[in-house]
């Protein structure tokens, strides 16, 4: 059993054999429905997630496993439960692992030091979303084979991106380059220590890209004075089609989604050639199946 | 009960007196009678102190200390703050005024007073507010409250945030000659941070505090200062802009004090670690390149205090998620082994250590004590500087066992304490208060 809070801390050699266990839970892969079967899976979703919460039940169920699904929405945490409480009680009712979204960062972290079970973070804060990054890297590896001497531009609204923290961590582990880009007021201090590199030029880094990972723009970001309109994040940071005749042969683009389209990522560019969004999504279940079994062994 | 007590042959540091060195201290009805490099006569019916190879040092004073008492006993009350205190080596403490039932008023005050002088332990200055109920919007009556004994004003806890109430604030207090004790973050600049703004805010995802909140409202409130002529204390000062602004401002001669608090020169905001919320306080944990400001702040004169801004917090404030922690940690009784870990790496010399614990604070706020020349109050903490133990939150004499530094070692412990001539505390066991003696 081990948890998985954050992609930082796991060792290049881990991360590889997780990703290589992906493959054995690709459509047409054997049977899995053995693994966890007769097991509870509990899924644990203090913030609406129909993506994430439905690829980690579909993994959960192919491995063989029953899901509690327990959605904040009516729960005790209006009734001054705490965290803790909530999590206890679900661990009672005896999960090999709680998959868990929060919108506080670090919320998994206090649970796991509190629970017997595996945890899993699906989404925490604004810090990680490991399952995400993992997915990202299995479907550049089914492109490139190997990540070493690669770079990958993600672009966007970086400081309230879980998506970005754990692909940085990712894909610098797997031996990727990575280059950070977007507006001031969205780009954290010391992602450099972190091993990103960091530019506000998104015309300049684009011709270098092997891989443009787009982030979604939070269009409330607009009112808190991060950005002055989406209309000037587009102009600035949006991949057009301009843009995309640009990057480098090859190149691919990606999304974690939901997109905005026509903010981060113009339509024609996000159906596009490049766009592999749609084999992001679908390696999801097995990426999740593979970091369950994993977790749990 | 003696009333006369004999401190033999321990190494006396007194910074305000120029003492340091091998000293008798003689002290009778709860005052210093005779510091002497000879041998004193014992006098018929004196305790006697073995001191030899202990300091013997002024009682320490605590400028910044929240007794939660009244409105949250079960995380701290008069009474256990004063036992905290006394382990602490500390023989006075100036109490914050945000209680939930906010001292701005004299019957707040008189209240405090007179549970301390129920607890007999040490003494208690309340420090009154400088808004009625802490909301910034209107003067409470400062006149009452220093007439009812508060030493300072303050919303510790809480900026003044209106520029113009701040600037009477400072004028209004010229009368009285209090400080005006100022906790400086700017909201605007805070709002929504959990931790300070820097690389481990971004790895962890947590919204970050900028240095510029606390740096800017220093800013502020030293040109008020210098347009007032008033008198301003800036409490926990954490970052390296804010002291260099300081500096410049008593270089040019305004009334600017100012106090560090031992966790912001001990830890940086690594301490974080993985969301622990015994590492979540206001103004958080600074980068390290503010702790090194701090620090040569402390050798350099800067800093007039060491004070603890001990906020006692129930296990529940703290076991949450690290947004929702509530900010503050337990500091009376760890306070002297951090500030000795200074002393032994060589950054502040004993003399400047005990400088900023007794005379400097006392200084600061014009309070009696923080040394031991003859006439003064028989204030008197008893150190073992080689003395090694290690931090057991579990042991505390505090309500409230919220701190960061559970299982470290330190070396250098407290071994008595006395306040008016009267042993408060002695190896580990809090003395009986004069209540019920
Ligand atoms: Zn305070």
């Amino acid at each position: 059993m081990r948890h998985l809070l954050g992609i930082e801390g796991w060792r290049r050699d881990e991360l590889e054999s997780l990703l290589d266990r992906a493959k054995a839970h690709l459509p047409g892969a054997p049977d899995t429905t053995h693994l966890l079967r007769g097991k509870v899976v509990a899924n644990l979703f203090f913030e609406d997630s129909t993506r994430t919460r439905t690829s980690f039940h579909m993994a959960a169920k192919g491995l063989g496993a029953s899901v509690l699904n327990w959605t904040h929405t009516g729960s005790s945490v209006s009734k001054g439960e705490t965290l803790l409480d909530t999590a206890r009680n679900i661990e009672a009712t005896g999960p090999v692992a709680i998959v868990m979204r929060h919108r506080s960062s670090g919320a998994p972290h206090l649970v796991a030091k509190h629970v017997k079970c595996a945890v899993i973070n699906a989404g925490d804060g604004t810090h990680e979303h490991p399952s995400q990054a993992l997915l990202d890297a299995f479907t550049l590896r089914q492109r490139w084979g190997s990540l070493d001497g690669r770079t990958v531009l993600i672009v966007g609204d970086v400081l309230h991106s879980r998506v970005a923290r754990s692909n940085l961590h990712c894909l610098k582990a797997l031996g990727a380059r990575v280059v950070m880009c977007g507006p001031p007021t969205l780009i954290p201090p010391g992602l450099e220590s972190l091993g990103a590199e960091v530019t506000h030029n998104l015309d300049a880094a684009l011709p270098r890209a092997d891989a443009v990972m787009c982030l979604r723009v939070q269009l409330e970001r607009q009112e808190q004075a991060f950005l002055p309109s989406t209309r000037e994040y587009a102009r600035l940071f949006g991949l057009n089609a301009a843009r995309e005749e640009r990057m480098k042969a090859g190149a691919v683009v990606m999304h974690p989604g939901p997109i905005n389209r026509g903010v981060e990522l113009a339509p024609a560019v996000a159906d596009g050639a490049r766009s592999v969004i749609l084999e992001q999504v679908s390696n999801g279940v097995a990426v999740r199946r593979a970091i369950l079994e994993v977790c749990t062994a | 009960m003696s009333s006369t007590v004999l401190f033999r042959r321990g190494r006396v540091i007194d910074p305000r007196n120029g003492v340091d060195g091998v000293r008798d201290v003689l002290v009778r009805d709860g005052k210093v009678v005779e510091v002497s490099e000879t041998l004193l006569p014992v006098p018929s019916s004196a305790e006697v102190v073995d001191a030899t190879g202990k300091w013997v040092l002024p009682g320490f004073i605590d400028l910044h200390v929240h007794l939660r008492e009244p409105g949250e006993e079960g995380k701290e009350t008069v009474l256990t703050g004063c036992r905290a205190a006394v382990a602490g080596g500390f023989t006075a403490v100036v109490a914050m005024p945000n209680t939930k039932v906010v001292n701005d008023n004299a019957m707040v005050t008189e209240l405090v007073l007179n549970r301390a002088r129920a607890a007999g332990l040490c003494h208690v200055y309340p420090a009154g507010a400088i808004t009625k109920g802490l909301k910034g919007e209107e003067l409470a009556e400062m006149g009452e409250l220093v007439s009812a004994g508060c030493v300072a004003i303050t919303d510790d806890g809480r900026p003044v945030m209106n520029a113009s109430l701040m600037r009477r604030t400072l004028q209004y207090a010229t009368q009285f000659d209090v400080p005006v004790m100022v906790h400086e973050e700017d909201l605007t600049l805070s709002a929504g941070g959990a931790m300070h703004e820097g690389t481990t805010s971004t790895r962890l995802g947590l919204r970050g505090i900028p240095a510029s909140a606390e740096v800017a409202m220093v800013a502020r409130d030293l040109v008020l200062l210098e347009e007032t002529k008033g008198r301003l204390h800036v409490a926990h000062v954490s970052c390296e802009g804010s002291v260099r602004l300081i500096r410049e401002a008593k270089r040019s001669g305004l009334r600017v004090t100012c106090e560090v608090a031992p966790h912001h020169f001990i830890l940086d905001d690594r301490a974080v670690g993985d969301y622990d919320t015994h590492a979540k306080m206001a103004p958080p944990l600074r980068a390290d390149t503010d702790v090194q400001a701090l620090r040569e702040a402390l050798v350099d004169g800067t800093v007039d205090a060491i004070a603890t801004d001990h906020a006692p917090h129930g296990v529940l404030d703290k076991q949450v998620e690290f947004e929702k922690g509530i900010n503050g940690i337990v500091g009376l009784e760890t306070a002297l082994g951090l500030t000795l870990e200074l002393v032994h790496a060589g950054v502040l010399t004993a003399n400047r250590a005990v400088e900023l614990l007794t005379h400097g604070p006392a200084k600061a706020f014009g309070l009696p004590g923080g040394h031991l020349a003859p006439g003064a109050p028989a204030d008197v903490t008893v150190v073992d500087p080689d003395a090694e133990w290690t931090v057991d939150a579990h042991q505390f004499h505090s309500r409230s066992r919220n701190t960061p530094f559970h299982g470290r070692k330190q070396k250098g412990l407290v071994i008595q304490t006395w306040v008016a001539g009267h042993k408060v505390f002695d190896k580990g066991q809090v003395g009986q208060s004069k209540e019920s003696r």
